[in-house]
């Protein structure tokens, strides 16, 4: 079950975007974080124990929301606003 | 207008904001440098779209000054510069380097007025950087910003009025509220009714949202301590003791937070002197009762100074504003610094209320569990830290940063500073302001490696 | 509150030279005592790159350089850590001819020394090195170098002094020193003070004022060589990289940070304090990405500097002071001293011990600057880019 749950905004426009591969949509007005909470479980796994994490602070300050895109482009997910054909990895232990 | 550099100002949250106002009013033209895009500082976010909630869903109480300021700041286009999402991230005898699309610019200043804002202050717990898993803070604005709840049965935890605030908000839209896990006792509560005198609106309405969660049910817990999130892969439950029984509860999302700390990096950059708050149980850029810091030209306002709050917050930024304006000789109304001061005073006297009521429990430092993560980013554990300290016999923060790498990771210390000096100071039997604070250094965030030397603005007001 | 110690060696300055030598003289049977005016290994010796290198070093340094080489990968039973010590290799690379020319005339230099060096060119490179991008000649690889963990070495060494037994005395600045009937008085910290038979200048930055009160000239400077470290990352870099004719190094830990130099700091207000440069940093994260396409995402998580003691001839000073029997010197590494620190620590403790070393060591007399002058510490004039690296751009390397 994702971790987010939406409560507003639910019927804006979608955003296509894909997770590790799989075609997902977003909301207009979605982070990062929010697009794949809402379809997932984590962002990433940690580098030197492989734990799941899914971010903490949500305003930039912890760092634990670093996600990767296919190309290598690391983003910080709380931060970053959806852009639609993002292409999402977040099933790595640690990301090139 | 002489040919002096444009003052330059770090942060749009309300204090920010104020402090812009003030200067643009005697027709200084002020950078106003902001991570967000768009103005209010973590208290008055705003959403990235409209959407169908209104303001009052949004802020609640704080509405009205929620829209004001976004207003008054919206009015001062003309006559401020104003960059969002731009990250000063390193700072040098007049000079900041700020990285804004996808460049960075040096820019020139005279007179820095830092609102910099706070971010949740936490303590380690075991199952703390389990997905699900979020601060009081961040909680607060996936429902804010985002529309989004953390959870559908979620957990509140933690100490200060944010955990009450955050929890009142969740039950508000709709989303269950397992239960709300206070660290003091319920005795530590009655403090605020000293603060009835300072701030019966603030206390009234606290004790209204308290009432509410109760009313509907939510379990309102006092003097948790060994809170230890539960789950796998996410959040799937919490425990904690409580009058010396075992309490669980399943739920799957957890706000986590322990009140606020100041986000003082820019500070040590600018170089002003630190001293230990004992209120804050922090080290903090000294500062006047009008905000002037120990580096000349360089001022401290909201949070990020202290905490104080979003309407101390607007004080101090326009406080901070007329020092420096008098400090440059133009025109610094003295008899509204002067009520600035008088209303600070009485904040500073509500703030220490609110510690009595929602006290820090610094004592759970020494009680981390060895295999518990202080450090999320580099993953050092509160035994390794332990061992470093007992193997290199360190008693200086700095020095455990060094051989453990707690707090040399992303955050920068950050998310685990304050426990790492707990967990030292407790570890060799010192005060907690006798083992040194982390010395910050830039770059304040992340930095891409790419980033481009952009052309370097000779003052602000290019 | 008043203190005093009578000992056989007071040691001034706990960076690693110092604090080897007190390790490898308490092994001897000495009583030793190891005073810093802050905290062991918090200066030079604890934020410097941490190369571990020989190549590169001028071909009188190479005795001590292989002598410390031995050391190194007996850390873990010498100090308890193996301070992240990576036998990696360290790969100098060439940008032109005349840099390549520079490399072999090098390598023919040092022949005979153990340094076994290995010309690799153009197409050698991309098969061995592909990782590394930009316009690249060739290089020169010392297979038997690496890298490690500045943090954790010094502050090791001083560790383990401490456990065998000397006084590690922190925080605990020398005021005075003077030479008295057999051996020398000193004043320090809050109200201790120290008799001693041996004094040991091992202060760094702050080794001038020590040799200047016995009356010889040391013209060191500072420099403040800063560093960027990335996020951690894929394995990308996996030797240590240096750069003929200078401009940039870089490494990357086990754990996967890299770390990246080539640039120096600024001094803050207090010279022992320094910062680096907003734009430098900038400079050197921008020429990594372009050197290693492979951190072309990467982010700059943090920078650290240094204060380090730098000499007119970036060579170190080593051995008995000219004008005080029982007084050693050992200071001024100008950018290079963090391999062969542990190695003038046992020097050092031979010269206490046997007042002579098996080791050469001449071409570090502190009389090699002329007669006792008035000498001062001249601070700052250390920023900039590093324009001469084969001794003192690869700051510790």
């Amino acid at each position: 079950m994702p971790l987010l749950h939406r409560i507003a905004r639910k019927d804006h426009p979608a955003i296509a975007f894909t997770l590790d591969g799989a075609a997902c949509e977003g909301r207009e007005g979605d982070t990062l974080l929010t697009a794949i909470l809402s379809q997932a479980e984590i962002l990433r796994f940690s580098e030197f124990s492989a734990s799941p994490r899914a971010g903490f602070c949500q305003m930039g300050a912890c760092q634990d929301c670093w996600v990767v895109l296919e190309g290598g482009e690391r983003l910080r997910a709380c931060s970053t606003v959806l852009v639609a054909g993002m292409r999402i990895v977040t099933a790595k232990a640690r990301a090139a | 207008m002489s040919a002096r550099p444009q003052p330059l100002i770090v942060g749009a949250g309300p204090a920010g904001i104020r402090a812009a106002q003030a200067l643009a009013e005697v027709g200084l033209r002020p950078l106003v440098v902001d991570e967000a895009p768009s103005c209010g500082g973590q208290i008055y976010r705003q959403r990235l779209v409209p959407d169908e909630r209104s303001s009052v869903a949004l802020y609640g109480s704080e509405a009205a000054k929620a829209e004001g300021l976004h207003r008054d700041f919206a009015a001062l286009t003309d006559r401020i510069d104003y960059w969002p999402q731009a990250l000063l991230w390193s700072l040098r005898e007049g000079k900041a380097d700020i990285a804004v699309g996808g460049a960075s610019r040096q820019v020139a200043y005279d007179g820095l007025i830092l609102a910099t804002g706070a971010t949740d202050r936490t303590l380690p717990i075991p199952g703390w950087t389990l997905p699900g898993v979020f601060t009081l803070g961040g909680t607060q604005i996936a429902l804010k910003a985002q529309g989004c709840a953390i959870g559908a049965k979620v957990v509140f935890i933690g100490s200060g009025p944010l955990l009450y605030l955050v929890a009142w908000q969740y039950m508000k839209a709709g989303v269950s509220v397992a239960a709300v896990l206070d660290t003091a006792p319920f005795s530590a509560k009655l403090n605020l009714l000293r603060g009835l005198v300072l701030e019966p609106a603030v206390v009234l309405r606290g004790m209204r949202m308290t009432a509410e969660l109760k009313l509907k049910g939510v379990a309102l817990r006092y003097g948790v301590s060994d809170v230890r999130i539960e789950g796998g892969e996410r959040v799937e439950g919490i425990a904690w003791r409580e009058g010396g029984g075992e309490m669980h509860l399943a739920c799957d999302g957890a706000g986590y937070g322990l009140a606020l700390r100041s986000e003082t990096q820019l500070a040590d950059l600018a170089g002003c002197r630190f001293r230990f708050d004992q209120r804050d149980r922090a080290w903090l850029p000294e500062r006047d009762a009008a905000g002037r810091s120990s580096a000349d030209g360089v001022y401290l306002a909201g949070d990020g100074a202290s905490i104080a709050g979003a309407d101390a917050a607007e004080l101090s930024g326009e406080r901070a504003a007329l020092a420096l304006l008098e400090d440059r000789g133009l025109p610094h109304r003295p008899e509204r610094a002067a009520a600035i001061e008088h209303s600070l005073a009485r904040v500073s006297r509500f703030r220490d209320v609110l510690e009595a009521a929602f006290p820090f429990p610094a004592h759970w430092a020494k009680d981390i569990a060895d295999e518990t993560l202080v450090c999320r980013c580099e993953e050092v554990s509160a035994g390794e830290l332990r061992r470093a300290a007992a193997d290199f016999s360190l008693s200086e923060v700095n020095r455990l940063k060094a051989v453990s790498r707690v707090g040399m990771g992303r955050c920068q210390g950050r998310m685990c500073g304050a426990a790492a000096a707990e967990l030292l100071a407790a570890e060799t039997g010192r005060a907690i302001d006798a083992v040194g604070r982390l010395r910050s250094q830039a770059p304040i965030k992340p930095i891409p490696l790419t980033l481009a030397l952009g052309e370097i603005a000779r003052e602000a007001a290019e | 509150m008043s203190r005093h110690l009578d000992i056989d060696v007071a040691i001034i300055g706990g960076g690693l030279v110092g604090s080897s030598a007190a390790l490898a003289l308490r092994g001897m049977g000495f009583s030793v005592a190891l005073l810093d005016k802050g905290y062991c290994g918090a200066q030079a010796s604890g934020v410097n790159y941490g190369g571990v290198r020989r190549q590169g070093r001028p071909v009188e340094q190479l005795p001590l350089s292989q002598r410390a080489h031995a050391v190194w990968p007996r850390l873990k039973a010498q100090i308890g850590i193996d301070g992240e010590f990576l036998r990696s290799g360290h790969l100098k690379l060439a940008r032109s001819e005349a840099d390549m020319a520079t490399l072999e005339a090098y390598k023919r230099s040092v022949e005979g020394h153990g340094l076994d060096l290995e010309l690799i060119g153009h197409n050698g490179l991309r098969e061995r090195f592909g990782w590394i991008g930009g316009d690249i000649l060739g290089a020169s690889f010392c297979a038997g170098d690496g890298h490690a963990n500045p943090r954790l070495v010094s502050t090791g060494f001083a560790a383990a002094a401490r456990r065998a037994g000397v006084h590690v005395l922190e925080s605990t600045p020398v005021q005075g020193v003077t030479r008295n009937g057999s051996g020398f008085a000193l004043e320090a910290g809050d109200g201790l003070s120290l008799k001693a038979r041996y004094v040991i200048n091992s202060a760094g930055a702050w080794a001038g004022a020590f040799a200047e009160a016995f009356g010889e000239a040391a013209p060191i400077s500072r420099i403040y060589p800063s560093m960027v470290v990335t996020e951690p990352l894929d394995p990308v870099i996996s030797v240590n990289i240096g750069m003929e004719g200078g401009g940039i190094y870089a490494r990357q830990v086990e754990r996967g940070n890299c770390v990246v130099g080539g640039e120096r700091g600024l001094p803050l207000d207090d010279p022992d304090f320094s910062r680096p440069r907003g734009d430098g940093a900038l400079a050197i994260m921008n020429h990594a990405a372009e050197l290693f396409p492979g951190l072309r995402h990467a982010h700059a998580i943090r920078f650290w500097t240094g204060t380090e003691a730098a000499t007119p001839d970036k060579n170190p000073v080593i051995g008995p002071s000219l004008t005080t029997p029982g007084l050693f010197h050992a200071f001024g590494f100008t950018g290079a001293g963090f391999q062969i620190a542990p190695g003038v620590g046992e020097v050092l403790a031979e010269l206490v011990r046997d007042g002579a070393t098996s080791t050469p060591i001449e071409a570090f007399s502190i009389g090699r600057f002329g007669n006792p002058t008035s000498a001062r510490t001249h601070p700052g004039s250390g920023a900039g880019q590093n324009s001469e690296p084969q001794q003192a751009g690869e700051f510790n390397s």
